[in-house]
């Protein structure tokens, strides 16, 4: 009885507090379940994300760059189909094996071999890595004949780059490669895009255009397990091209520049005098930027790098000459415009010019006697605009031709290398060489030797200039939005405006104070090139469609010394790198100017002899060129 | 009918099978049923190792579980000391000769299958505390005799089990051993100093764990300190468990699972996988399972004529609800990593055969509630 009373105590002891505990497992199933809620009602988005973000990886592959074509279409700058060959390390089941059997195959060099096991190191066993970016058709073929025993081995059809004219567009265009890391650092928009082989502009419009062109990734995702293998292919999201650009050149005119200037260091600019458009804009010598897609051999380096007449300089834009007499159209007109002297204006040429005990020669020996403008710019007397220049005074003169674009950057931003070149006047010397201006200075100066230094475009958008009768233009290379017609640029300048269009705005852009004065530089420049006497009078077209007028420039590389004016030495006699440079700006047809030019040969000697000749050659194709050009105003937009 | 039960306490076998309890078994069966799909999901959707092994235990198990609750629970109270002592000698003998893995020392091969007595343990506690709880007098629960005696029950085993080391099971051990303490009637008081002298000594405990111990404690009071490393079980086992959402990823569709993002998937993070494939519902109906299971061993526990039997059942119930709560908690980023398995559902033979072991007994007092032990 004790007993059992003592075990009932002892359940009732139990039960109770079997209670308690069972209050608490209810309170904790609950806080269980609270929990539960919170992480897969409450923060299932969160963590459904992060699940994703462990098994989604995304492949990018290189974006297709945009097309650069010239303005009838002509890509100039397009993609081309390559065969790769990728190895997938984790695939790869005998590395070693693999390398010796591609290296035969492929005659693969040790360093290339070295690279491949460096890159094995460095990247992860899924990445792939390219051992080589551009196999021929045939080494294609083998590879793929020997598939079987190449494991791990992934031939691939990729894009590349691909310049189509080789060397003819190479310091417009410039080229393409790798990233460096700096690239990678600057541009956002590269270090977004960036996949190992993808390549970016190095340099002309393929850099500054690099945002435009570059395209967008097609974007593989694969799911992926814990150790990033992959496990399936779950989308593949295509890419877009980059923007096509179309640009103002005309490949045919662009060649015959090339061919023109073969072997001789120096540029040809052309450019339409109303509507701005370059037509060519080449630099010679040139060089071959598909050379530089997969990576250019050390030899072949050296060979552009030490070739003497320079071919990695864009020598239309960031070579720096004296115009020589090229200038003497600027200041004739300036003369004129500021009424210093006049058409019946004439000045006794003895062959020389004697100021403050100094002896200014002309380059004729004998002297012309006395001439008028007209025939001092046909025979591009040298005594006749000393005196000018010195009647003038330096500063005058600097006004009219930085007004006609001198001493300026032509293109703007589009370039990097452009020159803006100099055109001095009195508080430029005292402000950078600290000294005065002397009065020699201004005497050399109008004959376009000294101090002033021009690049080729600036000539050349000088001569256009003063071929549309003294009205501004606004040079470009690319076709932008709103094109205007050759017809409607002209006719907006002769009314007096100019239709400028980024702001849309018709604008006054006279460069005159009398329309007369042009008028007289261009009957003169007219006289140079086709009247008896003229300097470039051998070079002249007669037939009116394509006769032209054009000044000569011979400049200067160094002082000639009087033992040197008395040998009177020809070309050949003279070490290459004193030979006077030629130059020669021209426009052309002279009843209904259309085009501009300029040309420069560095040490070609007289602008007569080497250069004139040049554009003889060049008019012709470039006035059989205009019709097609005008068809082509309408041509479908593809810009920027 | 009554009258014949009080006379002899036979039972024919026909009754034996009638008694048991339907809805235990039934929810056990439910639940073993679950845990193959489940084991089939981490084995990738293929019948694999995992799958084969975990069925084949069920189906020896479980008939061993019916085989115990044939044996009268006069058997399994006569028997309890000695149980627990053949387990405390298994720890002896493992903590010489048994085999070492990933650094701890746990088991014994048995040549069919390899044991861990450790988790024998976690039922054996119970019986042999049962058992000195039903006998001793009332009065006498509080004395020091008795109080030293428990505590060494208790003390003994996890020693051998800590020094494994096996912190996950000696926390499981002791829980179910103060389990019966408390239902035995020990003084409250006695619980709430001890719970503040651990609180006071903590630091000092902490100072004896292991690196990787205490490495565990830092990873769950901050995941993120090292999300690749120390961190990374818990960080994929939440994104797993957060992900599934309301209705989970769907069968066999547990990408965290699948593609190996979890850990130790099979064994403590099962929760995680099922929980990421069947979502919030099919986590509280898991939840609500287990519950059932509890509830109905509670219920055997109180309608037990026997203190031997409802302190049996009690204990063993809370060992369950233990069992469950440090797992589920632990795969939450509720407490750090403890290694401690879900009953039934996890992979691992020792803790299922424990378990159904457990089960057996329970089933055996339902069987036998009537019954009497003097």
């Amino acid at each position: 009885m004790i007993k059992s009373n003592s075990g009932i105590r002892k359940t009732d002891v139990i039960n109770r507090r079997m209670f308690i505990i069972g209050a608490a497992k209810v309170v904790i199933f609950v806080g269980i379940v609270a929990r539960l809620f919170s992480l897969q009602i409450n923060e299932n988005k969160k963590y459904l994300t992060l699940s994703d973000k462990n098994r989604i990886r995304e492949w990018k592959l290189p974006p297709t760059r945009g097309n650069i074509v010239d303005y009838f279409g002509n890509v100039i700058a397009g993609n081309l189909k390559v065969y790769q060959l990728h190895i997938i390390p984790e695939q790869v089941e005998n590395f070693n094996y693999l390398l010796v059997r591609l290296k035969n195959l492929l005659n693969l060099s040790d360093k290339r071999i070295a690279r491949i096991n460096k890159l094995k190191a460095e990247l992860k066993p899924w990445d792939s890595i390219i051992v080589s970016e551009n196999l021929s058709w045939s080494q294609f073929v083998k590879i793929n004949n020997y598939l079987y025993d190449l494991v791990g081995v992934k031939p691939v059809m990729t894009i590349s780059r691909n310049y189509p004219f080789n060397d003819v567009y190479t310091h417009v265009l410039g080229y393409v490669s790798q990233p460096n890391e700096q690239e990678l650092l600057e541009n956002e928009i590269i270090q977004e895009r960036f996949v190992p082989g993808m390549k970016i502009g190095k340099l002309g419009l393929e850099k500054r255009l690099e945002n435009h062109l570059i395209g967008t990734n097609a974007i593989q995702r694969y799911e992926v397990n814990a150790y990033g293998k992959r496990i399936n292919q779950l989308e593949h999201q295509k890419g877009e091209q980059g923007i096509n650009i179309r640009l103002t050149v005309d490949t045919e005119i662009q060649k015959a520049c090339g061919e023109l200037l073969n072997e001789k260091a120096g540029s040809i600019s052309v450019m339409d005098i109303y509507t701005g458009d370059i037509i060519a804009m080449y630099s010679s010598p040139s060089y071959n930027p598909n050379l530089f897609l997969f990576g250019i051999s050390q030899d072949e380096w050296q060979l552009i790098r030490n070739n003497p007449l320079k071919p990695l300089i864009n020598k239309t834009l960031s070579g720096l000459y004296s115009p020589g007499s090229t200038i003497k159209p600027i200041v004739a007109l300036s003369a004129l415009e500021n009424k210093v002297i006049d058409t019946k204006f004439k000045v006794k040429c003895t062959g020389k010019m004697e100021l403050y005990g100094q002896t200014f020669h002309c380059w004729k020996e004998k002297g012309h006697g006395w001439v008028s403008l007209k025939n001092a710019m046909k025979q591009s007397c040298d005594t006749y605009f000393y005196e000018v220049a010195r009647l003038l005074g330096v500063d005058r003169l600097n006004i009219t031709a930085e007004k006609f674009g001198l001493g300026k950057k032509v293109l703007g931003d589009y370039f990097d290398n452009e020159k803006k070149g100099l055109f001095p006047n009195t508080k430029w010397k005292k402000n950078n060489l600290g000294k005065g201006w002397v009065l020699g200075e201004t005497l050399i100066t109008g004959i376009g030797q000294g101090y002033t230094q021009t690049t080729p475009l600036q000539l050349c958008m000088m001569t256009a200039q003063i071929a549309n009768g003294g009205f501004a233009v606004k040079p470009k290379i690319i076709v932008d939005n709103n094109p205007i017609s050759y017809e409607d640029a002209k006719q907006s300048m002769e009314s007096g405006l100019f239709f400028d269009t980024d702001s849309e705005e018709l604008l006054d852009k006279k460069l005159f104070k009398n329309q007369k004065n042009i008028k007289i530089v261009q009957e003169a420049m007219f006289a140079s090139t086709n009247e008896r006497f003229g300097t470039s009078y051998k070079s002249r077209i007669d037939d009116p469609k394509y006769q032209f007028a054009g000044k000569t420039g011979t400049a200067q590389v160094k002082r000639i010394s009087k033992r040197e004016r008395e040998l009177d030495l020809e070309l050949e006699q003279i070490p290459y790198k004193d030979r006077d440079h030629a130059l020669y700006v021209a426009y052309g047809p002279y009843v209904n100017p259309r085009y501009a030019l300029s040309i420069i040969v560095e040490h070609g000697g007289s602008g007569s002899k080497a250069a004139a000749p040049i554009a003889k050659k060049l008019f012709k194709l470039i006035i059989d060129r205009h019709d097609l050009r005008n068809k082509q105003s309408n041509f479908e937009r593809i810009t920027v | 009918m009554f009258q014949h039960d009080r006379l002899s306490n036979e039972i024919t076998l026909f009754q034996k099978i009638k008694n048991l309890d339907y809805i235990l078994l039934i929810s056990v069966i439910l639940l073993s049923v679950l845990s193959v799909f489940v084991m089939y999901s981490t084995d990738g959707g293929e019948i694999l190792f995992h799958t084969k092994n975990h069925f084949v235990k069920l189906a020896v198990f479980f008939p061993l579980m019916i085989f115990m609750a044939f044996f009268n629970i006069k058997f399994w109270h006569n028997f309890s000391y000695l149980i627990y002592f053949i387990v405390i000698l298994l720890l002896i003998y493992v903590s010489f000769f048994g085999i070492k893995s990933s650094g701890s020392q746990r088991w014994m091969d048995l040549y069919l299958f390899v044991l861990q007595p450790s988790e024998l343990m976690k039922v054996a506690i119970i019986l042999c505390l049962a058992k000195y709880f039903h006998r001793i007098k009332i009065e006498n629960v509080n004395s020091f005799t008795s109080i030293t005696i428990v505590l060494s029950i208790i003390i003994i085993p996890i020693i051998f089990v800590i020094s494994q080391p096996d912190l996950g099971t000696s926390i499981l051990i002791a829980l179910s051993g103060l389990i019966i303490l408390w239902l035995g009637g020990m003084k409250i008081k006695y619980f709430i100093y001890s719970f503040f002298t651990f609180l006071i000594s903590l630091p000092f405990i902490i100072s004896f764990l292991k690196p990787y111990q205490k490495l565990r404690i830092l990873t769950f009071l901050d995941p993120d300190r090292d999300p690749l490393g120390a961190g990374y079980q818990i960080i994929q086992s939440k994104i797993a468990i957060g992900s599934g959402g309301l209705n989970g990823k769907g069968f066999l569709k547990g990408t965290q699972s699948y593609l190996d993002f979890l850990p130790e998937k099979h064994t403590d993070f099962i929760f995680t996988l099922f929980s990421e494939e069947f979502g919030f519902i099919g986590s509280v109906g898991l939840l609500i399972l287990y519950s059932i299971i509890i509830f109905r061993i509670v219920r055997i526990g109180s309608i037990s004529r026997s203190n031997f039997a409802r302190l049996f059942c009690f204990g063993y119930a809370f060992a369950i609800f233990i069992y469950i709560v440090v797992n589920l908690s632990m795969v939450l980023g509720l407490l750090p990593i403890v290694g401690s398995p879900l009953p039934i559902m996890s992979y691992g033979g020792s803790s299922m055969l424990a378990t159904m072991i457990g089960f057996g007994i329970v089933l055996s007092a339902k069987i036998n509630h009537k019954q009497m032990i003097a």
